[in-house]
């Protein structure tokens, strides 16, 4: 007797969470979102919620890794992703809904360590860091850590940095790869690594680098990073989302994470 | 294959073969311990020991990167000991997956050990054998099945290891990269028929594996998994 009640407290308890999770989905966008992008997008979205009521629901990854998702059906209303590549992919492929692409902000791409004295800090002249440089030249660090630049559009423009430099091939063995820019953020912030390449927006709030020491590469180093979002499903709330990236009060906020506004 | 899968492959059965070893050492007193002490904290102990079989590996894996970091305790340590720190270095996948598969060898022998019971050890002492001597030349003997279970177990759990490697490994070829992240990597990029064979070559060797466990104990009926 005694047994049986507990069981069925314990099928009652599975049922209430199966039925609690059908109602939390009922009324919201779900967001696809390039793991660097993340942080504003959850800012943007509680934004955004407060104006329309809607919900917006953000699963992050590398772009690759959430492009192979949506390929295979997974149920995103928005994509927003890190390059302007499996967006494009995705409509040549059908997949999304057709003359809403759009490109939402320019990524940067900056060389980070969380030590304050590895790395200068500030942008100079022509773009050229002697002290970064320095740096990798001499190898003073055990492991720096990248995006995995087959997955992950920041880890395509680290490589890029790095062979323009001409290190890519010596600093191989040093190389640790993130699964995507969030990844190879955490190995930094950690200090596995002791310096990474990583999307400014995440060492880059409310206009100011958040601490560590930095190299902002040039943005002639690497090809743009053009983070372009799609329509997945075409649904009222979700082309509402889009719309709202597009205003100014969006584009500022991207801007003060350290993106750049296309147009 | 490509070079790099079989890398990945040959990375992966030496990480195995390492940590199969090296849960040995940690596990035999462990087992011994717990299934001669009559301890209070023996409950405890064995929920820990049990603790990898339920908790996601990607806990595991995040309170390694602080732990392996220069602030963590294993980071500290080898830093002290003149080495760098441990994350992305193949040592430092070794803890993990000996964290990770340790209940699969600490539990087939402590049950092995239990089951020979106290009998033969009480005769083997009127023999005036030592402690010592008694459990390399009674228990070990008698616990062979238990030992065949926990290393052809304790391997074959850590073939599969991901949730650990992805957090803690780094992805560095021929370090790091073992096969279940060569995979994750092959369906990222959607070369499926690279993920394929990787996958296949696991399942078919998981289930040889877990196949010869299962005729061994069927036939000498002196382990239960």
């Amino acid at each position: 007797m005694k047994r049986s009640s507990g069981l069925s407290l314990l099928v009652m308890a599975l049922g209430c969470s199966v039925l609690l999770s059908a109602t939390v989905s009922a009324a919201e966008i779900r967001v696809a979102v390039a793991a660097n992008f993340t942080d504003v997008i959850k800012q943007l979205g509680a934004e955004f919620g407060k104006q329309s009521g809607h919900k917006v629901s953000v699963s992050s990854g590398a772009t690759g890794k959430l492009y192979a998702q949506i390929k295979n059906g997974a149920p995103y209303d928005v994509f927003l992703a890190a390059d302007e590549g499996r967006p494009t992919l995705l409509d040549e492929e059908g997949v999304s809904i057709a003359d809403t692409r759009f490109t939402y902000a320019l990524g940067t791409l900056v060389l980070w360590s969380a030590d304050e004295a590895l790395l200068d800090k500030g942008q100079f002249a022509k773009g050229q860091s002697d002290k970064a440089q320095d740096v990798l030249k001499k190898q003073a660090f055990s492991h720096i850590s990248i995006a995995n630049p087959k997955t992950a559009p920041y880890g395509r423009a680290a490589q890029q940095t790095l062979e323009k430099l001409g290190f890519w091939e010596q600093l191989q063995p040093k190389m640790v790869r993130g699964e995507n820019i969030g990844q190879a953020y955490q190995y930094v912030y950690s200090e596995n690594a002791q310096l990474g390449f990583v999307a400014k927006s995440q060492v880059f709030k409310d206009d100011a680098f958040t601490g560590g020491s930095y190299w902002e590469v040039p943005i002639d180093m690497y090809d743009p990073i053009v983070q372009q979002a799609v329509l997945l499903k075409d649904n009222a709330p979700a082309r509402e989302l889009l719309d709202y990236l597009r205003s100014p009060e969006a584009a500022a906020v991207i801007q003060s994470y350290g993106y750049s506004i296309s147009e | 294959m490509s070079p790099d899968d079989i890398t990945a492959l040959l990375v992966t059965l030496r990480l195995a073969g390492i940590t199969v070893v090296v849960l040995l050492i940690i596990g035999m007193p462990l087992a011994w311990w717990l299934s001669q002490t009559q301890s209070r904290f023996k409950t405890a102990i064995e929920a820990m020991v049990a603790l990898p079989l339920v908790l996601p590996p990607v806990v595991l894996g995040f309170y390694l990167l602080l732990a392996l970091g220069p602030n963590g305790i294993f980071g500290k340590a080898s830093i002290a000991l003149g080495g760098g720190t441990l994350a992305f270095s193949f040592t430092g996948l070794v803890i993990g997956s000996a964290f990770y598969s340790l209940p699969f060898v600490v539990q087939p022998l402590q049950g092995a050990f239990t089951s020979i019971g106290q009998r033969p050890l009480e005769v083997a002492a009127t023999l005036r054998a030592s402690p010592l001597d008694r459990f390399f030349t009674v228990v070990v003997p008698l616990a062979r099945n238990g030992f065949l279970t926990a290393i052809v177990l304790g391997f074959a759990h850590t073939l599969g290891e991901f949730g650990v490697v992805l957090m803690i490994g780094g992805n560095l070829p021929g370090v790091t990269q073992v096969v279940s992240i060569a995979i994750y990597d092959h369906v990222e990029t959607l070369q499926y028929g690279q993920a394929h064979v990787l996958s296949g070559l696991l399942l078919v060797l998981s289930f040889t594996i877990l196949l010869a466990v299962y005729a061994l104990n069927r036939r000498f009926a002196v382990v239960r998994i």
